[in-house]
Parts: structure tokens; sequence; C-alpha cells
């Protein structure tokens, strides 16, 4: 299997993207925020469509459009206004614009479906590049916001009254994730980021492990699930992003089992860092 | 307004101090000094102030008029020297402990990774310790009652020393029992380390005995003093501007609206008082 430069580049692919979409995911789920990332997956999608349709690349388009669409979600505000409706809006339109730069885009009919549901087996050693470079940025962020974005997520109020900033907070992170998005939809693409991006960091947020520990676990799971299911795919036949849609539930379902197993005990992992 | 006699020097004073919120004159033209190491109860309907004038101390909402200043200082967020549980006890997701929730607001301001010297771990612990919390930190926050949440709140709010407490309705929702209990908790805490602690609250009754002054809240004024001086009939009708009667009853104190028929809050009677 790995004597095939394709699969080497795929494999490659999966680590660069496990690692920012396991910390990431964490915090969407702290938050409550799991449905952003398949917002701005979906104006991500409208960028690509558009990139592709003017020559450029479909990754720097979805990474544009994605933090646009990120930046006005965090500037809408929480309380300001209800973040579903706001979510809502953004999605639908961008799935409009994307709609519509598809239909110009006559040139290349399978961009489409790359675009919707991935092409880990397809990502060039060029892209592999950028998706490093995503990486490094989304995870250097991440280390400079993540103190004040665990307080602010834990107890909005008494971050505010610290002096943490919350809006623009909000309006960093929101970034992050759309870059985060444009990585992890190289892989799962527009309408499956969630089995990377959410699952693993659900599923360990259930083990109650601590910030550190947690973020760490949720990249480890996600780097497992796509490392198996490109394994998996290789074996079956069958897409690789199924197999890791698959493997993400399954997880998921086995931390649930695994934390009411836990529930009666005193349980160590609760205080790691 | 009461000022008190022979008083250590104020930690918490507003001179003629007006707040608007949503284009309301929430505190108009309000006055009083609070001495360091007082135990003051902040009473007053829904919207009559309470929370408004903890989010200007702690500088969140900008006075329109007049000055409020803390220990000498005009007021700013990210003072370290107040501690503060909201009114608003948000839910975390997942089964973070309570632990780190509490741990999340040691220096949570700073930007960086959420990583604890054994120092600030020291310093989560004996927070936790002082409001006999520990068992509930490695216990998920998703679990813990209203109690238990309240406790660990406490708890951070301790973090960083404080000199000032803000507390606001750290009574609600908890039942009589633990409504004295909880007070009782915050006022020990409060003497062994000379902190000033406001505490808003609906019900005066849980702090009967704690509490060195009242500041009651109505209508936009402010009138501050001692239990003696302040629930009585006089002094809360001249601050609501209407007619009230403040009633003593099985050790317990009433605010009834002029005409008896509408038997207020344990204490509070805004808004109803017309």
């Amino acid at each position: 299997m790995l004597a095939y430069e394709f699969m080497r580049t795929a494999f490659m692919a999966a680590f660069l993207v496990s690692l920012v979409c396991g910390p990431v995911g964490w915090f969407l789920v702290l938050r409550g925020q799991s449905f952003a990332s398949h917002a701005l997956a979906h104006v991500g999608f409208a960028g690509a469509a558009a990139a592709l349709l003017v020559g450029m690349p479909a990754l720097a388009g979805f990474g544009g459009g994605a933090v646009l669409g990120g930046v006005a979600m965090g500037l809408a505000g929480q309380r300001a206004l209800g973040r579903d409706v706001v979510i809502g809006l953004v999605l639908s339109l961008a799935l409009g614009v994307g709609a519509l730069c598809l239909h110009f885009l006559t040139r290349s009919a399978g961009a489409a479906t790359s675009l919707l549901f991935g092409d880990i087996l397809g990502i060039s050693a060029g892209t592999l590049w950028g998706l490093g470079g995503l990486s490094l940025l989304c995870l250097s962020g991440l280390a400079v916001l993540a103190r004040p974005l665990l307080f602010a997520s834990l107890q909005p109020d008494v971050a505010e009254a610290r002096g943490v900033r919350l809006r623009l907070l909000d309006v960093l992170f929101l970034s992050l994730v759309a870059l985060a998005t444009a990585e992890c939809a190289q892989i799962t693409g527009v309408l499956l980021v969630f089995t990377l991006m959410i699952a693993p960091a659900a599923a360990t947020l259930r083990l109650g492990f601590g910030p550190m520990t947690g973020m760490a676990s949720a990249a480890l799971l996600a780097l497992a699930e796509a490392w198996a299911g490109l394994a998996l795919s290789w074996q079956t036949g069958w897409p690789a992003v199924f197999w890791i849609a698959a493997l993400g539930c399954a997880a998921f379902a086995a931390s649930c089992l695994l934390s009411r197993l836990l529930a009666g005990r005193s349980v160590a992992v609760l205080t790691t860092p | 307004m009461t000022q008190q006699g022979k008083a250590p020097p104020a930690i918490l004073e507003a001179r003629d101090l007006s707040i608007l919120r949503d284009g309301r004159r929430v505190l108009d033209s309000v006055s009083f000094s609070i001495p360091q190491g007082r135990f003051v109860a902040v009473l007053g309907g829904n919207g009559a102030g309470k929370t408004t004038l903890f989010r200007a101390i702690l500088g969140l909402d900008t006075p329109s008029h007049g000055s409020l200043h803390v220990s000498g200082h005009t007021t700013q967020p990210g003072r370290s020297a107040i501690g503060y549980m909201p009114q608003s006890r948000q839910m975390v997701a997942g089964q973070i402990s309570g632990w780190h929730m509490v741990a999340s607001a040691l220096r949570g301001q700073r930007w960086g990774l959420p990583w604890h010297t054994p120092q600030a771990r020291a310093q989560v612990n004996a927070a936790l310790a002082a409001v006999d919390a520990q068992e509930l930190a490695a216990r998920p926050v998703a679990s813990l009652s209203g109690g238990e949440r309240q406790r660990l709140l406490l708890a951070q709010s301790l973090l960083d020393s404080p000199r000032l407490l803000l507390l606001d309705e750290p009574l609600a929702s908890l039942d009589p029992a633990r409504m004295r209990q909880t007070a009782r908790r915050i006022h020990d805490l409060a003497r062994q380390r000379n902190l000033t602690v406001l505490i808003s609250t609906h019900d005066i009754n849980p702090l009967e005995g704690f509490m060195d002054s009242v500041l009651y809240l109505a209508h936009g004024k402010a009138l501050l003093g001692s239990v003696d001086e302040v629930m009585t009939t006089p002094a809360l009708s001249a601050l609501y501007g209407a007619p009230v009667e403040v009633v003593r009853a099985q050790g317990r104190l009433f605010v009834v609206a002029e005409g008896g028929g509408d038997t207020l809050h344990a204490c509070d009677c805004t808004g109803h008082a017309h």
C-alpha cells in the first residue's frame, strides 16, 4: 500500500489535517459551536468553486471564503443575534453561490464531487505543502488563544470581567476554525467535515480529560480514524471518507459506553493537565 | 443614604453615579461608600440595578455621570483585586472536571496554553479547600448540583487573593438550609481574609446575622445602612416614593405593598410597590 506515491501523500495529508482537527474540534464541541464548522465548510465550498472558476487553486479559494465567513459569524456575536439563525443564513447563501459557480464551471465536472466528498487519494505534493503551512498556522494560533479561549468557553461572564475581549476572541477562533475546515475538507469533503473535526473531539470530551490531554487525545483519535480509514479503503475499495465517518461514529459510541462505565468510579483521568 | 461611622478606608466609593442601560437610567445620581471588610447585602427587585452596579464595579459598564472608585482607582476590567461570581451559571459541555473549571480562571486572560505550574495548581487546590470543595475537583461539572457548582464558582472567585468579592445572586435556586449554609460559608471566608463582600439577593433573611450593611436599590436610587436603618417602613417608603410596609413575622422580614393585598417577597418589594 505504501509503495505507491499517492498513498504516502494521502497518509501524510491525513496526519497534517488530524493534528489540527483534533484540538480545534475539541474547542468547537466544548463551546457548543459544532455546527459552525459545517457552515464554514459550505462557505468555503463557495470560495473554492469561485476560485476554480477563475483558475485559482481550490484550497486558496476554500480558505479565503471560509475565513471571511468565520469573521462574519464572529462579528455577528453570540449574544447579539441568534447564532443558529446567522449560521443558517450564511450557509444557505454560500451553497447558492457555490451552485452558481459550478453551473458556469463546465470544464471541470469532477471538481464538484471532489469538493463535496473530498478526494484524499488525489492530493498533490503541492497541496501537501499548503496543508503543512495551514497546519502550522492553525496550531500556532491555537497555542496563543488556548488559555483565554478555555476561560471564555467555560465562564464567559467571569472572563469578560477579567479583561478577556470575547468578541475579538470569537472572531480569531472562528478564523482558525475556517482554516482548519479548509484543510479538513481536502480529505472529507465539504459535506463530511464533521467526521474528522467533531466526532473525535466529541468522543474524547466525554471521557473527561483535562484540556491539554483532551486536545492531544482528539488529535490522536482523528489521526487513527483517518489512517485506519485509508487502510480500510485500500483493502475494500470503498471510499476512504465512508470509513472515516463510520469509524468516527463507532469511536463516539465506544466513548459513550466507556464514560458510563467510568461514571460510578473515581476517575483518575479527570485530573490530567 | 447613611454613612458608616468610625469606618476603615473605603474600598468602594460611588459619587453621583448614574448608569444608563439600553437607554434606561438604571442608577440615578447614587452616592455611597463601603469600607474595607464589610459584608453588604445588595437588595432590589429585577431590573433594580444590582447586576448593572456589579458590572460597573467590574469596569464592564461605564458610568454616564459621576464616579465609581475601587480602592481609590477608577474601574476597569481585569482587576485581580475583585473576585466575581456571575448570576448566570454557564453549563459546560463534555465532562470537564470541577478542578479544570476553577483552574481556567487562574490568569485565564493571558495568551498561551492552559498549562499550570505546581504553584498555580497549589493555588487552585487551596481555593477549593477554602470552600470545602476538594471532593468536587475530580467530578464532571455537568454532574454537579446547583449548590455544588456554586461552591466551585465561589472557589474560582477566591483565586488571585481578591480584596473585594462581588457575588451575584449566589443563593438563588438553593433550598433554605443551603442558603444559610452558603451565607455562613461566605461570611466566615470574608472574616478570615478581611474581604469586602457585596452579595446581591432578593431575600435578606438567609443573610440575617451575617451582614453588616444593606444596600437597597430601587427606582434608580440607593439606600445604604444597617438592617435596622434601611429595613424600615419610612426608609423604604421614601426610597420607593410610595407607601410600603416592612413586617417582621416569625423571625423573618417581609416587605408588603400598601393595602396588604400584595404580600411581597421576603424582603423585596420593587416593582410591586406601585
